[in-house]
């Protein structure tokens, strides 16, 4: 009995196998996109994947000339989870990219399968400090912004508007220590308090009483997909909004949340890359296709998501499709040149982006929906880079 | 009508030593040609699934031959990979010293959640284990300097020196076969000594086994600690296959899953933790190719091996030879 | 900590404790007259909030979402025990525990499959701001209604058990089912009404939560836990014990919540005490619950 059932395993595991070997069809790029697809925060993946899928599309199933298949998959906001995927893709699947992640937990902890097996990261999202300083790493590329960058031009912002008190409050993990930091680098005013949530949480009544009883200026809260549609609700409904002004990152106010909270939205001072109607050619026809193409408006992480797939087709066209010098896939990575949907990009030394930042607004266009736009087309900050650069020791 | 096999089989069977010998024979050819063959990431794979499966029957040790439902089973996997994972990570990637105080480790944590939680009876012990898993859960969950809920990356594994390298698939896949084979034929030899008639005795009626004159209470604490170090043994294997520990491991879910090997391999037999394991987690892989939706099949699988094969895979050939069980005893 | 903070929170707990006792007290019920542990308890709010969810977007109205869910999770409710859960009456709490843990996942996955993993819930506009109760206190309209409905519910299912001929019945089943059935009452049916019953106060508390945390699946298992601590502090059986159960725990978890988080800011780094302090609320429940029944095994109020 017992020999029966190993042979049995056996020989599944050899049709796996089989099947698998198979299934390699050469002369094709493999793309492997980890990103969190369900849950509260689902909404967030499904923007990255959308974008990344609309510019393959719209080049014609090809990145750099060479067709592409991109293998989807969903982490489930869950670190293990994304962790063997990232192991799957990259051992069994042979993916030549990886990309994709939303969140630096779950990033962090699959990272290594790819850059272990020399597996370029192009992250749309994910870009914690660490990996802009002591850690950076070879095979890890961001392609949205750093981690601090949004929350240090919140705090130049909240400066400038001359807010005496802020009150902080992020999620406790590795991006949101980030934000907290970076804002108070650049806030010259008095931090009330520093508070910092359960990852997930959604009902913040015990940290919004004491919100009000701190009475503080300004409230600045990182809080990205479902925990920020909730903790914004809740912090209207709790009366906090008469006092008390709110202060956002770029994707804390984005079309996904207003689509989630509704007209109170409006007026919301946020702080981003990009914006809906930034105006150069890419990103003109980047908002149009993909509202031809999903119905909505595209978020910051579309934009991130549509940029990376930009970002490998440059760098697949100037290797001419040969992957297997990493070091010059490096190096094209490093000088890649591309008509970016946010206007100026280039890659720092620590492989983080160089580029502007815009204040920006909840208004409503003429359709009447709620849409996150340029409070002006002057930058706030231009060829910003990270303050970490320096700590890198990666040639 | 009691799952698990009733007290007149209850005993494992005189070991075959030769079968065994065999089997452990094959099973590392088996690793030596996978290896060969470039198979390594179905190697890993299999190996993930039979430190699962010791952890399922360090469960079944309990739960099947003891009758205590634990929901806490989980936190000692998560402690022994815990600790591994803290040595390792603090510069001490020694495997001996590593593998060794995560086993002390989680024996000591079974002793005290046991010594506490064995003085309860019924839904109180099961609530009561439950309660010292989360709160352990929720423990970890708050030390950010290994990481909190992110979990722990660690850079390197166990270092057992003699020439074992277990960033090597093979060795590590040997590392775990010879735990397997050690801890079962452990198992196999207590419950065929005086102490293993005693927990059989209790599991189908305490009372009665107390008025006989035997300390139950100690004998199941001793049990519990039995099985919380072999939990911590696959814990410590587990951390140095995923190179990665994050507090979900602790989850009382987790305990769950650990529960539906068990009941899926067999309650109450030797290997049916392994059996359970190999065939969930191969059921799980396979149908999430098919469908994202694996779990709606697997909890049906088993629902009907709760309601109508309580052996599970170990009780199968029974049905099929319409093996008619034994009237148990307990309650009705 | 000022009154109007202190007060808000005590609020705040009360809030929490109420929606607790409405899962608690169903499942308080169905252990102490069947003997029974059930595991998919929690599907059953988690079936109740996406029903909500589904009918408040058909009819465009919260209100009718809430009252049309209702009905059908109790009805679910009811067809769920008349065929599944009834064959596990007579077998050890481990068949029970490990059939109810499949159901579960059967459950879980069946919602992602019919309405996908999270749906969204809004509670009326008129509800969503707040309501000055005391010069300075302002407190979310939408969470006093829950209070509100919470207090009535209790009161109402009070009233019944100790009232009526049926809630005899019920704590006669929960103080000894053999006698009971001797007596002459069809425990069965009596069973799957109160089966229904404590699905129908599942979906209401899933429907009001739904708004302010997240419906979506798996919203089922944490609150299980807490319900499950509940009933064992507030023994087995006793409506009244899930009551004070549901309160302490509320109580005890939104405190702990602040004051901890307090506590610890005074003596370590924020990160540390902003982790540290939820999860040192989180354990102080299930501290409460081994120090019960450490104390007194059978819960507070049991009525074995």
């Amino acid at each position: 009995m017992k020999a029966l059932r190993l042979t049995c395993l056996l020989a599944a595991t050899l049709i796996a196998a089989g099947s698998s070997a198979l299934a390699q069809t050469p002369n094709r790029i493999k793309i492997g996109l980890v990103s969190t697809l369900s849950g509260p925060n689902g909404a967030l993946g499904e923007e990255i994947r959308d974008a990344f899928n609309l510019a393959v599309q719209l080049n014609g199933g090809n990145l750099g000339g060479v067709p592409v298949e991109v293998i989807v998959g969903d982490d489930q906001f869950n670190p293990q989870v994304g962790k063997q995927l990232f192991e799957r893709m990259v051992k069994r699947d042979k993916v030549d990219f990886m990309t994709g992640v939303v969140f630096s937990n779950i990033m962090l902890a699959g990272l290594p399968e790819a850059t272990n097996e020399r597996v370029f990261y192009v992250s749309p999202n994910a870009a914690p400090s660490p990996l802009a300083g002591k850690e950076c790493n070879p095979f890890f590329f961001v392609a949205s912004w750093p981690n601090d960058a949004y929350h240090e031009m919140a705090g130049q912002h909240a400066t400038a508007r001359g807010f005496k008190s802020a009150y902080l409050l992020a999620p406790n993990y590795q991006a949101g220590k980030d934000s907290l930091a970076g804002f108070k680098r650049f806030y010259k005013g008095k931090v009330v308090d520093e508070v910092y949530t359960k990852l997930g949480q959604l009902d913040y009544s015990a940290e919004l009483a004491q919100i009000r009883a701190a009475k503080p200026e300004v409230m600045y809260a990182f809080l990205p997909g479902g925990m920020g549609v909730n903790f914004i609700k809740q912090f209207v409904a709790a009366g906090l909004n008469k006092d008390i002004r709110l202060l956002l990152p770029g994707f804390g106010a984005d079309q996904d949340i207003s689509r989630g909270v509704g007209d109170v939205m409006l007026g919301i001072n946020d702080t981003a890359h990009w914006a809906l109607d930034l105006n150069n050619a890419a990103n003109r026809r980047f908002v149009a296709e993909f509202e031809k193409a999903y119905k909505r408006l595209p978020t910051v992480y579309a934009a991130q998501g549509y940029d990376t797939a930009l970002i490998l087709d440059a760098t697949i066209r100037s290797v001419k499709g040969n992957l297997s010098d990493k070091d010059a896939v490096r190096k094209a990575l490093r000088e890649v040149k591309f008509d970016s949907v946010r206007g100026s990009f280039r890659f720092n030394t620590n492989h983080y982006p160089i580029q502007n930042y815009y204040l920006r607004e909840v208004k409503k266009d003429a359709q009447g929906r709620l849409v996150n736009l340029l409070a002006s087309p002057q930058p706030i900050a231009t060829n910003h880079g990270d303050a970490y650069v320096q700590e890198c020791t990666m040639r | 009508m009691q799952l698990g096999p009733s007290p007149a089989s209850a005993l494992p069977k005189p070991a075959s030593w030769p079968v065994w010998l065999l089997l452990t024979l094959a099973a590392a050819a088996l690793g030596f040609w996978m290896h060969g063959a470039g198979l390594d990431y179905y190697l890993s794979m299999i190996s993930r699934m039979m430190i699962y499966g010791l952890a399922a029957c360090s469960l079944n040790l309990i739960l099947g031959y003891g009758g205590l439902v634990s929901f806490g089973h989980a936190a000692y996997l998560g402690i022994g990979a815990y600790t591994v994972g803290i040595l390792i990570t603090e510069g001490m990637p020694n495997g001996w010293l590593g593998f060794g105080l995560a086993m002390v480790v989680s024996a000591l944590l079974a002793l005290v959640i046991g010594a506490i939680s064995l003085r309860t009876k019924g839904v109180y012990f099961i609530m009561i284990t439950l309660a010292f898993a989360q709160m352990l859960f929720y423990l970890v969950n708050s030390v950010k300097a290994y990481g909190g809920d992110e979990g722990l990356n660690i850079k390197m594994r166990s270092d057992f020196g003699l020439g074992i390298v277990l960033k090597n698939n093979l060795h590590f896949f040997l590392l775990v076969l010879f735990c397997l084979v050690v801890c079962l034929a452990f198992m196999h030899m207590v419950m065929r000594s005086r102490m293993g008639r005693v927990v059989l005795a209790q599991r189908d009626d305490d009372i009665r086994t107390e008025a006989l004159g035997f300390a139950v209470y100690r004998y199941q604490l001793a049990l519990f600690v039995m099985a919380g170090a072999i939990g911590g043994l696959a814990g410590a294997l587990l951390v140095n296959q995923q190179n990665y520990v994050s507090p979900n491991l602790m989850h009382w879910t987790q305990s769950g899953v650990l529960m539906i090997m068990v009941i899926l391999g067999g309650v109450g037999t030797l290997a049916g933790g392994l059996w359970g394991a190999l065939l969930l987690l191969t059921l799980e892989d396979l149908i999430a190719e098919v469908t994202p939706h694996w779990q709606f099949y697997v909890g049906w699988v088993l629902l009907a091996v709760v309601l109508l094969a309580p052996k599970g895979l170990s009780g199968l050939p029974d049905l099929w030879r319409r093996k008619p069980t034994p009237p148990s005893g307990g309650d009705a | 900590m000022t009154w109007i903070l202190f007060l808000e929170q005590a609020l705040n707990g009360l809030q929490f404790g109420l929606m607790l006792f409405l899962l608690a007290s169903g499942l308080t019920l169905v252990f102490g007259i069947m003997d029974m542990i059930n595991l998919a308890h929690g599907a059953l709010y988690m079936v109740g909030a996406f029903l909500a969810a589904w009918l408040a977007q058909l009819t465009q109205s919260f209100v009718l979402g809430i009252l049309l869910a209702v009905p059908l999770t109790a009805l679910f409710g009811m067809v769920m025990e008349s065929t599944l859960l009834r064959t596990l009456y007579a077998r050890d709490h481990m068949s029970q525990v490990l059939a109810t843990f499949s159901l579960i996942l059967i459950i879980n996955e069946t919602v992602r499959m019919i309405w996908g993993t999270d749906m969204p819930l809004a509670a009326p506009a008129s509800l969503s701001g707040p309501v000055e109760l005391l010069p300075g206190l302002y407190y979310p309209s939408y969470r006093l209604v829950i209070i509100a409905v919470g207090l009535v519910l209790a009161g109402l299912l009070y009233l019944a058990v100790t009232r009526t001929r049926v809630g005899a019945w019920v704590r006669a089943g929960a103080s000894n089912r053999e006698m009971a059935m001797a007596m002459g009452i069809n425990i069965k049916r009596l069973f799957t009404l109160v089966f229904g019953l404590g699905a129908a106060l599942c979906a209401v508390a899933g429907a009001l939560l739904g708004p302010l945390m997240a419906v979506q699946v798996g919203m089922g298992e944490t609150v299980l836990i807490l319900a499950f601590v509940v009933i064992v502090i507030g023994g087995i059986g006793s409506i009244w014990g899930a009551f004070v159960g549901s309160l302490l725990v509320g109580f005890v978890d939104t405190f702990g919540r602040t004051l901890m988080p307090a506590l610890f800011r005074e003596i370590f780094p924020p990160q540390v005490a902003s982790a540290a302090g939820p999860a040192v609320a989180s354990i102080m429940v299930y501290l409460l619950m081994a120090v019960v029944l450490f104390l007194r095994p059978q819960g507070l109020f049991s009525r074995r």
